[in-house]
């Protein structure tokens, strides 16, 4: 009973890693390259949401599509500006690139909207949802819908539609890829722009359900989704929703019964024994590189 | 071959996220001595070191009109021995690091004679080691925490507040006598001194007077979701639920815990003292009780001369934390005068003997520099606190 409600509470933090999570999967399926500022965009996507809110009276709706716009924006800009240029060089100096427009990004917020958290707007009303014996908070279930809806989305846009499957081969090859008349640049903007929206609905969920947001909101779940991705295998779009799943039940399990001060250490533990054992990932599979 | 190469840099990132983000803890390496003789003309500086940003901002904000007011009052008195003061506010946003690169600062570019600050005992804590290698004086208004003043190496750190074991059992004996409180689930931050401290020192008193703690739960700070623990808490529905927290967090546990429909008593300490407490937490947080310094409602001379000068000064009620600040202030400036003199010494020797009528009760400290005075039990009704009663220790 009490195992089934905190299975519950697990998924339902789990389906907010997974969001964040398809981001860093897809970008680093395509362009291999680990987008630490990934989690400073759901922090943004949710104070955009913040403002969208209360500047305009918008709402869930119209809020969460603002939030995307700006998050999608931001997403393709930073790869424009930060990314782009440094394509040929060696990866490392892409990550640490990523690092520094994380910190960028968290002190900017810090400056122009100071450090201070602020109290979302209530966008939705919360109420029991009685099923059987266990009680849900509906706003719990609205996290979970939307998070399962954009993942089938998501999915459907990467396997039928053009953008989709020109994102597909220029993650297999992207030499090939160019010569069969594929704009690569335009389709990594995509890509980043895709993955930002994702991670701005994950900020959005968050503001709703929590109701309090601050400029460094995206360092945990950030750190937490991107392990999300590699446990379920990096670059694999199903690996990542299973790996926030997973993440999020672990985190909820270890609270509910041992104990809040080793939730995070088992939670990463579980990647490190992963990796250990099934070094691609989950739902990775074993390929052996191209050269 | 890459994805080994991956993997490990994978590792490598998540360790290195997870110690930078436990928080570091900054060593002074300068053991330099501030000498009394560099004090420029008619001025005594006087730093203060209080969290004007970050998540408990309102705290330093209260903490901050509460000293600059007592500033102006003595200024405006003629001084101390001739010399007016001058206040150098630093923001340390409620961070540990902050706290001590600030204090640093303060001892060592501006030369101040005593600090003020800081709110929280986590970030008191490590200030008081600093401000002690530099012999200079650190009254803290409102860190409750016990080893604030009581650790090894922190004899130059003061308070103008009670400490938590004292708090933590005026709470426990509100909850059995007032409240017939026969089961109580605390939830804590493990992340934070002054939350664990409370926790630890109601549970001890509670337990003691035949309570049954049915839930002793914690999380991690910066944490927004609660409902693993409150799942747990529900379990067994206890009469009351204690919250050792800031308001930030206190209004977010009790809207959480309120929609999962529990229906316990909240209880607090200090740490909810906030106009912030009813905006964040609604009407969860109704009804729910806390323990405070000082209650607006009192009649003693002391609160009323305080309550008239900073609501002309500002135009509003001032809380606890202001008082206290207030208070921390004037603690500082008395010593000053009795000591007659600007060396950090011979300020802290003036200090341990202090006897001041303030706004939160008489101050004499105890062995370890901690006043003894009582604590007041308020109520949130109607989203105002109102006074419940005084408790002595």
């Amino acid at each position: 009973m009490i195992f089934m409600q905190q299975l519950i509470n697990g998924i339902a933090l789990g389906s907010v890693y997974a969001l964040i999570a398809l981001g860093y999967t897809m970008v680093y399926g395509i362009v291999q390259l680990i987008n630490f500022a990934h989690g400073d965009i759901y922090m943004i996507g949710a104070f955009a949401a913040y403002y969208a809110a209360n500047m305009f009276n918008l709402s869930f709706v119209p809020t969460l599509l603002a939030a995307m716009v700006v998050c999608a924006l931001l997403g393709m800009t930073i790869e424009r500006l930060a990314y782009r240029p440094i394509r040929k060089a060696p990866k490392i100096t892409a990550l640490i690139t990523a690092i520094g427009i994380s910190l960028l990004l968290e002190n900017l917020v810090r400056i122009i909207i100071g450090p201070n958290p602020k109290s979302f707007p209530g966008l939705l009303t919360s109420k029991m949802v009685t099923i059987g014996n266990l009680e849900i908070d509906s706003l719990k279930l609205v996290t979970l819908g939307v998070s399962i809806g954009l993942m089938i989305l998501l999915t459907f846009i990467v396997h039928n539609t053009k953008v989709g499957k020109a994102m597909r081969a220029v993650s297999q090859d992207k030499d090939a890829a160019r010569l069969m008349g594929i704009d690569i640049d335009r389709i990594i903007s995509y890509t980043f722009g895709i993955g930002s929206a994702l991670a701005a609905v994950g900020g959005v969920l968050v503001g709703v359900l929590y109701q309090r947001i601050d400029p460094l909101m995206g360092i945990m779940p950030g750190l937490k989704a991107f392990t999300a991705a590699v446990l379920g295998g990096i670059g694999v779009i199903p690996g990542a929703m299973a790996g926030g799943v997973l993440m999020g039940i672990a985190e909820s399990l270890t609270k509910g019964f041992i104990s809040t001060k080793f939730s995070d250490a088992i939670a990463f533990s579980i990647l490190i024994i992963i990796l250990l054992f099934r070094p691609s990932g989950l739902l990775g599979k074993k390929s052996s590189e191209k050269v | 071959m890459k994805k080994k190469l991956l993997s490990l840099l994978t590792s490598i990132i998540v360790v290195a996220f997870v110690l930078t983000s436990c928080g570091t803890k900054q060593t002074s390496n300068n053991s330099g001595t501030t000498s009394s003789s560099d004090k420029e003309g008619d001025e005594i500086k006087i730093g203060a070191v209080i969290p004007i940003t970050g998540d408990i901002s309102t705290f330093g904000k209260s903490t901050k009109n509460g000293i600059e007011l007592a500033v102006e009052q003595v200024n405006s008195a003629g001084g101390i021995n001739g010399k007016k003061i001058k206040l150098i506010v630093q923001d340390d946003e409620n961070k540990p690091e902050q706290g001590v690169a600030v204090l640093q600062r303060l001892i060592n570019n501006d030369k101040v004679v005593g600090v003020i600050g800081s709110v929280s005992s986590k970030v008191s804590i490590p200030m008081a080691a600093v401000a002690t290698q530099n012999k200079i004086p650190l009254i803290s208004g409102a860190s409750t925490n016990p080893k604030f003043t009581s650790e090894k190496g922190n004899e130059y750190a003061f308070r103008a507040c009670f400490i938590d074991p004292f708090q933590g059992t005026v709470i426990a004996k509100f909850a059995t006598e007032n409240l017939k409180a026969k089961t109580a689930a605390v939830l804590y931050d493990v992340g934070n001194d002054y939350t664990v401290g409370l926790a630890e020192y109601f549970k001890a008193a509670f337990e003691k007077s035949g309570g049954k703690v049915t839930a002793y739960e914690s999380y991690n700070n910066g944490e927004t979701d609660f409902s693993a623990q409150l799942t747990n808490i529900k379990k067994n529905p206890p009469d009351v639920i204690v919250l050792t927290d800031y308001y930030q967090n206190v209004g977010l546990i009790a809207k959480q815990a309120r929609q999962l429909g529990l229906k316990s008593v909240f209880l607090g300490g200090d740490g909810w003292d906030s106009p912030d407490l009813v905006k964040i937490g609604g009407t969860a947080v109704e009804g729910g009780y806390f323990c405070n310094h000082y209650s607006k409602d009192d009649t003693s001379p002391e609160v009323v001369k305080f309550i008239n000068d900073y609501k002309a000064k500002y135009n509003e009620v001032p809380d606890a934390l202001a008082a206290l600040g207030y208070d921390a202030a004037n603690m500082m400036f008395e010593a000053i005068k009795k000591a007659g003199s600007t060396d950090g010494e011979k300020i802290a020797e003036a200090l341990k003997k202090i006897d001041l009528k303030a706004v939160t009760g008489e101050i004499k400290l105890d062995e370890n520099r901690n006043p003894i005075k009582p604590a007041v039990m308020l109520k949130i009704e109607n989203g105002k606190q109102v006074f419940v009663g005084k408790v002595n220790p």
